[in-house]
């Protein structure tokens, strides 16, 4: 079984939940011996890589093998170590996975602007997508995006319709909306069965108020797939009751969380251990609550005061959440960090005595399995696909911010509270796997492959 | 000789209300709530199974006997929420075929804690069985059959001749719970132990259509009945009244098959119906039972861990038990009550974690949607008794 991944992100250049779910599939899937050719939108700089490894088209390789057919195209792509069954196909798209409009044009900007730095000359954006050729373009490196985020969506399905019928593969796995244009063409062309994976829909993202054109490309991707994949029931009865996907055609298979095992360390930590640490981590965005958190956070205050709150990530919303907590009188406690990666994130769980995830409409939510694997006790918003699948959580609506700052000042009030919930979520957790997932979506294939 | 020893356990606990880190006010318990399902259970439950019973009294004139416990607080509830239930108990009390048990008032595990407020529970609940049936109980039981030595030795202290227990396994090992035997270490008090089998076949399998033995019929039950001839001298039947239409509905034939029971057993000359006294009376005890650590008839393991279980179990009936100093010396009769409510057993087995995931029993009857919202609940509400004493 060869897969054709249109996928997302690959660490460290992880942004949020798709890369690590796009991840950790790849992943399950390539230990169970799937073949995967993994279409990445953002090339890897070398000096990033220290365990990947470039492969020249020339390299020995068995006939029909999938090195053998990558090396056939001319392609550039790389392998890495622990994934000894995918090969990395890098294609030059700007855009990324939580991309609006004006994210997309002010990174155009940025880019230009670098290469202005670089080139010592003006940089220009060219208005003709390139077309064919799947190298990329000589001259000007900003010249080839698309100079708005549709444009780049589209382009990015031209690039493929060229790589397409260049390979060869049993089915297609597209993961969010971005991919299924270039999917379906691709689909279209070399009449292979098309899965795709909803990690989010435009309601979770932008509540009521979508974007009619976002809207129907997903209507598009998920009517014209032969099989559906969501992450949650959550998100399947979205694309069931808002998209008119008929049910049986949707699959729930819910992502997983990486551990590596490793018992939780302590750290040394800047705050004096009498105060306790409230944590949010994730997109300050809309989608994820956030001003719910600092009004909570406020409710909390009133209670209690060796407490501190912590937001780290960064987002739309976030000159207007700092606004909001200085308004609200309570800008001295409450720290934002900026975004956090690698070694950063573990610390800051290691010092937070409680995760809370207030989120609007979360299609699965991955941090919170990871705050538990970190042993931290977890609060989450019952508008989430994740709280389908935990029971050792504390749950609340994510509008009740009363119950919320109840909730929270139970945990940091009582020990034997904080210390069951940690204990039986972090047993929990361990029926996650994403060897799980992969199986799941392999029996998706199945389906897909008859449907077609 | 098989005398069939019914005896039914009737309680319904204050639930708590939703009370927040916000919340001030010194009303903790949820009335309507509380109210609503007391009527149901007595639509359920209550009313029929009682009119049942005292039909099936009458009608074998005096031969069909059986035993109840109703703990203060369900007696209290039934004087606010539905009288008519009351009225309907002492109808059955006064047939002269009905026995009523002591225990603790408030239904709750304070020998566990604290020997002094057991004995005013156990005193309190004696005269309200004297007030509402007449006269003083003269067997005993403890919250959920929670037992051990120095419970049955202490309870012979305070006067009582019987006591009730659970024949787990691991209290019996192969000896039968078809005799009257002697608690390790003390003198005269009799011991009487659940036969869980039989009991469980009608309380808890009796529905389940995956039982082999299913549909448990009025014939079929009688005939393991029988089977005790020459095994043993009784066979206790040790429920929940609720079993009765509650735990088990109506559609499930429960009713149907006690109405046919005493007919079936009544059958064979030498089985007859007994109170629990009369058990215990019936034959000598056949031997001592020596049952050190605590047992209960709660869940597979028979122990402590359905209230006791979790590191939030113990700290909250740790802190309740921790202020009863002050809730006495405080003189305020308010408090006491509200401090005794906070102590019913049902509070902390809402807390418990076994098996949460699975959705089980303890899943089934909790008002809350985790154990853990239970002990915020509950933790909530003491903070606010313990702000009480201190003014």
């Amino acid at each position: 079984m060869r897969v054709l991944m249109l996928g997302w992100e690959f660490p460290p250049f992880i942004s949020g939940g798709l890369g690590t779910a796009c991840y950790g599939l790849t992943r399950a899937m390539s230990d169970d011996g799937v073949e995967v050719i993994f279409v990445l939108p953002h090339a890897v700089p070398s000096h990033y890589a220290t365990h990947v490894r470039l492969v020249t088209p020339s390299a020995a390789a068995q006939p029909g093998s999938l090195r053998q057919v990558i090396a056939q195209t001319g392609l550039p792509s790389y392998r890495v170590d622990e994934m000894e069954n995918v090969t990395f196909v890098p294609v030059p798209i700007a855009a990324t996975p939580y991309d609006t409009e004006q994210t997309y044009a002010e990174r155009l900007r940025q880019l230009a602007v670098v290469e202005e730095l670089l080139e010592g000359q003006p940089a220009e954006v060219d208005d003709e997508v390139t077309s064919g050729a799947v190298c990329p373009a000589e001259g000007t490196m900003t010249g080839q995006y698309g100079r708005d985020l549709m444009t780049e969506i589209h382009r990015y399905a031209q690039l493929l319709m060229g790589l397409g019928p260049r390979l060869d593969f049993d089915l297609i796995h597209a993961h969010d909306w971005m991919t299924y244009p270039a999917a379906l063409a691709v689909a279209g062309m070399t009449g292979k069965p098309l899965v795709v994976h909803v990690h989010s829909t435009e309601f979770d993202r932008s509540g009521e108020r979508v974007n009619q054109r976002v809207y129907d490309i997903e209507r598009a991707g998920m009517h014209g797939a032969s099989q559906v994949i969501a992450v949650s029931n959550l998100t399947r009865n979205i694309c069931v009751a808002r998209y008119g996907v008929p049910p049986e055609k949707v699959t729930v298979v819910y992502n997983s969380v990486s551990m590596n095992g490793s018992p939780v360390q302590e750290g040394p930590v800047s705050f004096s251990r009498d105060e306790r640490l409230v944590l949010f981590l994730g997109r300050i965005t809309m989608q994820k609550g956030p001003e719910y958190f600092v009004a909570a956070a406020k409710k909390v205050l009133e209670k209690m005061q060796n407490v501190k709150f912590v937001m780290a990530g960064n987002g739309d919303m976030f000159r207007r959440v700092i606004e909001l907590a200085a308004d609200l009188g309570i800008g001295h406690r409450i720290l934002f960090t900026g975004f956090l990666r690698g070694d950063d994130v573990e610390k800051v769980f290691r010092m937070a005595d409680l995760f809370v995830m207030p989120s609007v409409s979360e299609p699965f939510g991955l941090v919170p399995l990871e705050a538990i694997s970190q042993g931290v006790p977890v609060i989450i918003s019952k508008q989430s696909g994740v709280s389908e699948v935990i029971t050792h959580a504390l749950k609340v609506d994510f509008w009740d911010i009363n119950e919320m700052a109840n909730k929270i000042i139970a945990v940091l009030r009582h020990a034997p509270l904080r210390e069951t919930l940690k204990k039986h979520a972090h047993f929990e957790i361990r029926k996650f796997s994403w060897r799980d997932a992969s199986r799941a979506c392999l029996k998706v294939y199945e389906r897909a492959k008859v449907t077609v | 000789m098989a005398s069939v020893c019914f005896y039914f356990q009737v309680h319904q606990p204050y639930r708590l209300r939703r009370y927040s880190v916000f919340d001030s006010d010194p009303y903790y318990f949820d009335e309507y709530k509380n109210a609503e399902i007391m009527r149901k259970v007595a639509g359920k439950c209550y009313l029929p199974a009682n009119q049942l019973m005292l039909d099936l009294i009458r009608r074998h004139n005096g031969q069909f006997r059986i035993s109840y416990s109703i703990t203060g607080v369900t007696i209290d509830q039934f004087a606010l929420y539905c009288p008519e239930v009351l009225d309907s108990f002492r109808r059955l009390a006064d047939t002269g075929c009905v026995e009523f048990l002591a225990e603790t008032f408030y239904h709750s595990l304070a020998f566990l804690y604290s020997r002094d407020e057991f004995r005013e529970q156990v005193v309190s609940q004696a005269a309200k069985i004297q007030e509402v049936f007449g006269y003083q109980p003269s067997v005993f039981r403890n919250t959920e059959l929670v037992y051990n030595n120095d419970l049955a030795h202490y309870v012979e202290g305070l006067g009582y001749r019987v006591i009730l227990g659970e024949g787990a396994d691991h209290v019996l090992g192969s000896r039968s719970p078809d005799y009257v035997y002697t608690p390790h270490g003390a003198d005269h008090i009799r011991l009487l132990l659940k036969n869980y089998r039989l009991s469980d076949d009608i309380a808890f399998r009796f529905s389940n259509r995956q039982w082999k033995e299913w549909p448990l019929t009025a014939e079929k039950f009688a005939g393991w009945v029988n089977q005790v001839n020459g095994n043993g001298y009784i066979v206790n039947l040790f429920m929940d009244y609720e079993t009765l239409g509650e735990h088990q509905w109506e559609d499930t034939g429960i009713f149907e098959f006690m109405r046919r029971l005493p007919d079936l057993v009544l059958e064979h000359p030498d089985n007859n119906f007994m109170t629990v006294s009369e058990a215990a009376g019936a034959c000598e005890p056949v031997g001592t039972v020596d049952v050190p650590h605590m047992v209960s008839w709660a869940d597979v393991e028979r122990d402590l861990s359905a209230w006791l279980g979790n590191a939030m179990q113990s700290n909250a009936l740790h802190e309740v038990y921790r202020l009863e100093k002050q809730v006495k010396d405080s003189g305020d009769p308010q408090v006491l009550h509200d401090w005794r409510r906070l102590q019913i057993s049902d509070h902390f087995y809402y807390m418990c974690t076994k098996w949460f995931a699975d959705g089980d029993v303890h899943k089934y009857f909790n008002p809350y949607e985790s154990p853990y919202d239970s002990y915020i609940n509950f933790m909530n509400v003491l903070d606010n008794l313990r702000q009480r004493l201190r003014r």
